[in-house]
C-alpha cells in the first residue's frame, strides 16, 4: 500500500504549485519577515499576504477561464485585451453615458461574454488555430478599447464600482469574495454537471468524442464564452480598483499570466485533464513572486527575469520525463 | 515481353519489437510485367516496400536491382538507384508548381546554388510526356484534380531513369475514369519496360491489370502465381491462408434462434443508403436480437457501412428507420440518442480517451444520451463500471485507473461497456477482436452470443471469417464497396463467403 500512495502523492498535480509557493514562502521566512506581517486597520486586513491574494484576484479569475479552453485543447491570447474593453465600457457607460450600475455592468458582461463567443466561433466554425484565432482579437482589442475611451483613460465615480474594486467585507478584500464565490460556483457546475467530464473528453480525443456523440462545438463555445466573460469580470475589477479605465495598460501581458498560472496549475496544454483548484495555486504563486521580488528590491524591469526561472522550474518537475531523467541520476549517486 | 528480373527481393525479415512484421518475405519483379502484391491487413505489404525503399531498415534478406545488391538509407537514394514509389495519399506540396514539385530536392543548381529551372522544366515535360500528359508546369498542384496530382507524383518519381515504379494504392481515391487514365498510363510504363509494384485492394484491378501476383499473409511469403488461369478461390484460399476443406461450418444453435426470429418486427431497416467514394448501395433489415455480419476483404466498403449508418459520415441517399422510426442521418449524436451504437475499428484514435479512467471511458456515451444536467455521479459511474470490470473479467486495478494502462484486450471491453451501458438497441461491432488475445476474442464472442439472447440486434464486421460465421446468423457479401449477395442458415460458412467474394461479378 505505500508504494501505491507514494505514487499518488508524486503524481498528484497539485504538488508542484504547492512545492512553488512553498520556496517562496521558505525564501521570504529567511529575507524578508515584512512578507507575513498582517495587521487590522480600519477592521480590514493589511499585509503582503492579503495584497498577493487581492492583487493575484483578477489573474486568478482569468485563470479560471483559461483553464476551460486549455482544457478543450485551446487557448485564448484575448483575455487582456477583453479586459481593457470591458474596463472601457464600464467606465465609458458609467462616467460618459450616465448610466448607472447596474446598467453598465451587466452590458459589459454581455459584450465580454460575446467577444469570447466570436472567439470560439472562430475556432469551430471557421477552424482557424485557437493560437491564431485569439490572437485576432488580442490585438484588434485593444483598438476597440481605444475607440470606446476615445484614447483617454477615463476616470470615473462609482460608488458600487469602488466597492468592487476597493472595498471590504468582512475585512476581507471584496475581489476576494467575488473571485471565492465564482471558483466554488465553477466547481459546482462542474460536478453537478457533466461538462467536466465532456470538456476532458474532448480535449483527451475529439475524434473519440464525437463518435461518443459529443458535440465538441458546442462545448467550445460555451468555454470561449466563459472564457471572454471572467476575462471582463477581470477587467471591470481592474478599472474599479483604480476608479479609471486605461485602455492600454489594462490587463496587458495578462493573458500570459493566465496561462503560466494553468501550467503551473498542472493543466496541460495538450488538454484533457483539468485542475481549476492548481490554477488558482498557480495565479497565486506567481502574484506571491511578484510580490517577493518586489521586497528584495528587483527592479521592476528585471522581475519577470526570476519569475521565468521558477515558471520554467515548475514546468520541468511536473514533464515525466524531465523526473525520470532526474531521477536517474539522484540514483545513480546512491549507487543504485 | 522479356523475363528479365529486374528486381529481386529474397528473404527479407523486420521485426519492430516482439512483432515479426516480415518473416522472410521474397519477391520477383521483371522487367515491363506489372506485379500486384497481395494480403489482407497485416500482411506485410507496406513493410515490404519501406524494406525495399530504405525507409526501414530491414533485420536481413538482401535486395538486387537488375543483380546488384543495393540498401538504399532512404526513399530519396532508392529513386537515385532507379526505384521510384508512389503512395497511397498524394505526399506533394499543394502550394508549390508543378514543376517545383517534380524537381524538388534533385534541381540541378549552377554558381552560387542558384536553380536552372531551366533544365528542371525540360526534365519535368520529359516525365510528363513519358506518361502522355500534358499539364501545365506552371500551375499550382493543389488547383489540379486528384488525379492529376498523383500524375505529377509519378512524373516525379520517374524523373530519374526508373526502371522499377512502386504503386502503393493508387487507385484508392480515384473515380472511375480517372483509374481508367491510370491504367493507360501504367500500360504505356510497362511497354516501356518497367516493372511496376501494384499494390491495391481492388481484386477486379488486380485481375485486369497485373501478370503475376505475389501473396503475402502475416508476414509471410505465400505464392507467386500467374495472372493468367489463376481462379479466384485459389487466389482467395492464397491470401486468407485456408483451404476449403478446412474452413469451418457453424454452430446449429445459431439457425435455431434465427427460425425463431420470423415472426418478429424489423429492429433496424436501412434503406438504399450510399455516398459516391463509400458505399454504392446498403440495404439491410435486422431484427431484434439478430447478428448480421458484413464480410469483405479489406477495402470492399465494410467501414464505410458501418460509418454511415452511425452517421458519422453523411449518405447522400437512402433512409434508416429503428423501430419504424425515421432516424435523421449523419448526426452520430442522435444516433447514440436512439440507440444505434458504433464501436469503432479504431481503438486509439476513435475510442479511448487514454488520460481519462475506465470508470469515465465507461460512461461518457451513456452520458452524452442523458444530457449535460443529468450527471452521472461518481458513486453510479462505480457501479455502473464495477459491473462491468467483473462481468467482462476486465483486469485493471479498479475503476479509477488510467485506460492507458490497460491491455489492449481489456481497452476494447472497456470500449464495449461503454456502448453497452449506454443501452443500445442495434450496437455495429467494427472489428471487435482485433489485435486482442485468443483468450479474450472467445469472451467477446461469446459476450455477442448472449446480448443477441438478451434482444440487441448486432451487426458486425470481422477480418477473420470464421468469427463472423460462429457469430452471425446472416452475413453480407461486400466486394467493391457494393453488397453481392448475402447468406443465412446453414449457407454461412467460410467457404461460401469467399465463393461469393470470388464470383465474377
Amino acid at each position: 500500500m505505500s508504494t501505491v500512495s507514494k505514487r499518488n502523492w508524486r503524481e498528484n498535480p497539485l504538488i508542484w504549485p504547492t512545492a512553488g509557493l512553498a520556496l517562496v514562502v521558505a525564501f521570504n521566512l529567511f529575507f524578508g519577515a515584512e512578507f507575513f506581517s498582517i495587521s487590522i486597520q480600519d477592521g480590514h486586513l493589511y499585509g503582503n499576504l492579503v495584497d498577493i491574494l487581492s492583487q493575484g484576484a483578477r489573474v486568478m479569475l482569468l485563470s479560471l477561464g483559461m483553464t476551460l479552453v486549455i482544457a478543450t485543447g485551446g487557448v485564448d491570447l484575448s483575455v487582456g485585451a477583453v479586459m481593457a474593453i470591458a474596463g472601457a465600457l464600464v467606465a465609458a457607460l458609467v462616467e460618459r453615458a450616465g448610466l448607472g450600475f447596474f446598467v453598465a455592468f451587466p452590458a459589459a458582461m454581455a459584450v465580454s461574454m460575446l467577444l469570447g463567443v466570436f472567439n470560439g466561433s472562430l475556432v469551430v466554425f471557421a477552424r482557424i488555430q485557437p493560437i491564431i484565432a485569439t490572437l485576432i482579437l488580442m490585438v484588434a482589442g485593444r483598438g476597440v478599447a481605444q475607440l470606446i475611451t476615445t484614447s483617454d483613460v477615463i476616470i470615473f465615480e462609482d460608488p458600487v464600482l469602488e466597492f468592487m474594486g476597493q472595498g471590504y467585507l468582512l475585512g476581507i478584500p471584496f475581489s476576494l469574495w467575488l473571485v471565492a464565490a465564482i471558483f466554488v460556483g465553477m466547481v459546482l457546475l462542474i460536478r453537478k454537471t457533466a461538462i467536466g467530464l465532456l470538456i476532458e473528453a474532448v480535449g483527451d480525443n475529439e475524434n473519440a468524442s464525437r463518435f461518443s456523440g459529443i458535440n465538441a462545438s458546442q462545448l467550445k463555445l460555451i468555454v470561449y464564452g466563459v472564457c471572454g466573460l471572467l476575462a471582463g469580470l477581470a477587467g471591470v475589477l481592474e478599472a474599479a480598483s483604480l476608479s479609471a479605465a486605461d485602455p492600454i495598460k489594462s490587463g496587458e501581458l495578462r493573458e500570459l499570466d493566465a496561462i503560466f498560472a494553468v501550467v503551473i496549475g498542472g493543466t496541460a496544454l495538450t488538454g484533457g485533464r483539468f485542475l481549476l483548484l492548481g490554477s488558482i495555486l498557480g495565479a497565486i504563486l506567481l502574484q506571491a513572486l511578484t510580490v517577493t521580488l518586489y521586497n528584495v528590491g528587483v527592479p521592476a524591469a528585471v522581475a519577470p527575469v526570476p519569475k521565468a526561472i521558477v515558471i520554467v522550474a515548475v514546468c520541468l518537475l511536473q514533464a515525466p520525463r524531465f523526473r525520470t531523467q532526474i531521477s536517474k541520476i539522484v540514483g545513480l549517486r546512491r549507487g543504485k | 515481353m522479356t523475363t528479365e528480373t529486374i528486381l529481386r527481393v529474397t528473404g527479407l525479415r523486420k521485426q519492430f519489437g516482439p512483432v515479426k512484421a516480415l518473416d522472410g518475405v521474397s519477391l520477383e519483379v521483371r522487367a515491363g510485367e506489372i506485379h500486384s502484391l497481395l494480403g489482407e491487413n497485416g500482411a506485410g505489404k507496406s513493410t515490404t516496400i519501406k524494406c525495399i525503399t530504405g525507409a526501414y531498415k530491414a533485420d536481413a534478406g538482401e535486395v538486387l536491382l537488375d543483380g546488384v545488391a543495393i540498401s538504399p538509407q532512404s526513399p530519396r537514394e532508392a529513386e537515385q538507384l532507379g526505384i521510384g514509389t508512389v503512395y497511397q495519399e498524394v505526399n506533394l506540396l499543394p502550394n508549390l508548381s508543378v514543376v517545383e514539385n517534380i524537381a524538388l530536392g534533385r534541381m540541378k543548381t549552377g554558381f552560387l546554388g542558384r536553380i536552372d529551372w531551366k533544365h528542371s522544366r525540360v526534365r519535368a515535360k520529359a516525365a510528363l510526356d513519358k506518361l502522355g500528359v500534358s499539364i501545365d508546369l506552371d500551375e499550382k498542384l493543389s488547383a489540379l484534380p486528384v488525379a492529376l496530382q498523383q500524375m505529377v507524383a509519378l512524373a516525379r518519381a520517374l524523373d530519374v531513369d526508373s526502371k522499377v515504379l512502386i504503386l502503393d494504392e493508387p487507385t484508392a481515391s480515384l473515380d472511375e475514369k480517372e483509374v481508367e487514365s491510370l491504367f493507360q498510363v501504367m500500360n504505356r510504363l510497362r511497354e516501356s519496360g518497367i516493372g511496376i509494384v501494384f499494390i491495391t485492394h481492388f481484386l477486379e484491378q488486380v485481375f485486369r491489370m497485373s501478370d503475376r501476383m505475389t501473396i503475402l499473409r502475416n508476414g509471410k511469403y505465400v505464392a507467386t502465381r500467374e495472372a493468367k488461369g489463376l481462379s479466384r478461390e485459389a487466389l482467395l484460399q492464397d491470401m486468407l491462408g485456408k483451404a476449403f476443406e478446412e474452413m469451418q461450418g457453424r454452430p446449429g444453435n445459431l439457425n435455431t434462434f434465427s427460425e425463431g426470429l420470423s415472426g418478429k418486427e424489423n429492429r433496424l431497416v436501412v434503406n438504399g443508403l450510399g455516398a459516391p467514394g463509400k458505399i454504392k448501395r446498403l440495404d439491410l433489415k435486422l431484427k431484434p436480437g439478430e447478428v448480421v455480419g458484413l464480410a469483405g476483404l479489406l477495402g470492399s466498403g465494410r467501414t464505410e457501412c458501418a460509418r454511415l449508418v452511425f452517421g458519422i459520415d453523411g449518405a447522400t441517399g437512402g433512409s434508416i428507420e429503428l423501430d419504424g422510426k425515421a432516424i435523421r442521418q449523419g448526426h452520430p449524436r442522435t444516433s447514440i440518442d436512439e440507440g444505434i451504437m458504433l464501436a469503432s475499428e479504431d481503438r486509439k484514435t476513435e475510442g479511448i480517451f487514454p488520460n481519462l479512467t475506465v470508470r469515465e471511458n465507461m460512461v461518457v456515451a451513456l452520458q452524452t444520451r442523458r444530457g449535460f444536467f443529468k450527471p452521472i455521479s461518481k458513486e453510479e459511474g462505480d457501479r455502473i463500471a464495477r459491473k462491468y470490470i467483473d462481468a467482462f473479467k476486465i483486469k485493471t486495478s479498479g475503476p479509477e485507473a488510467k485506460i492507458s494502462e490497460l491491455s489492449g484486450g481489456n481497452q476494447q471491453k472497456v470500449l464495449l461497456a461503454r456502448w453497452l451501458a449506454a443501452e443500445p438497441k442495434a450496437l455495429i461491432l467494427d472489428e471487435p477482436t482485433r489485435g486482442i488475445d485468443i483468450g479474450a476474442r472467445a469472451e467477446i464472442e461469446k459476450l455477442i452470443e448472449s446480448l443477441s439472447r438478451e434482444g440487441l440486434s448486432i451487426l458486425m464486421i470481422s477480418s477473420e471469417m470464421d468469427e463472423e460465421v460462429r457469430c452471425c446468423h446472416r452475413v453480407l457479401i461486400l466486394r467493391d464497396r457494393e453488397v453481392i449477395g448475402e447468406l443465412s442458415g446453414d449457407d454461412v460458412s467460410e467457404s461460401e463467403i469467399v465463393k461469393l467474394i470470388a464470383a465474377h461479378a
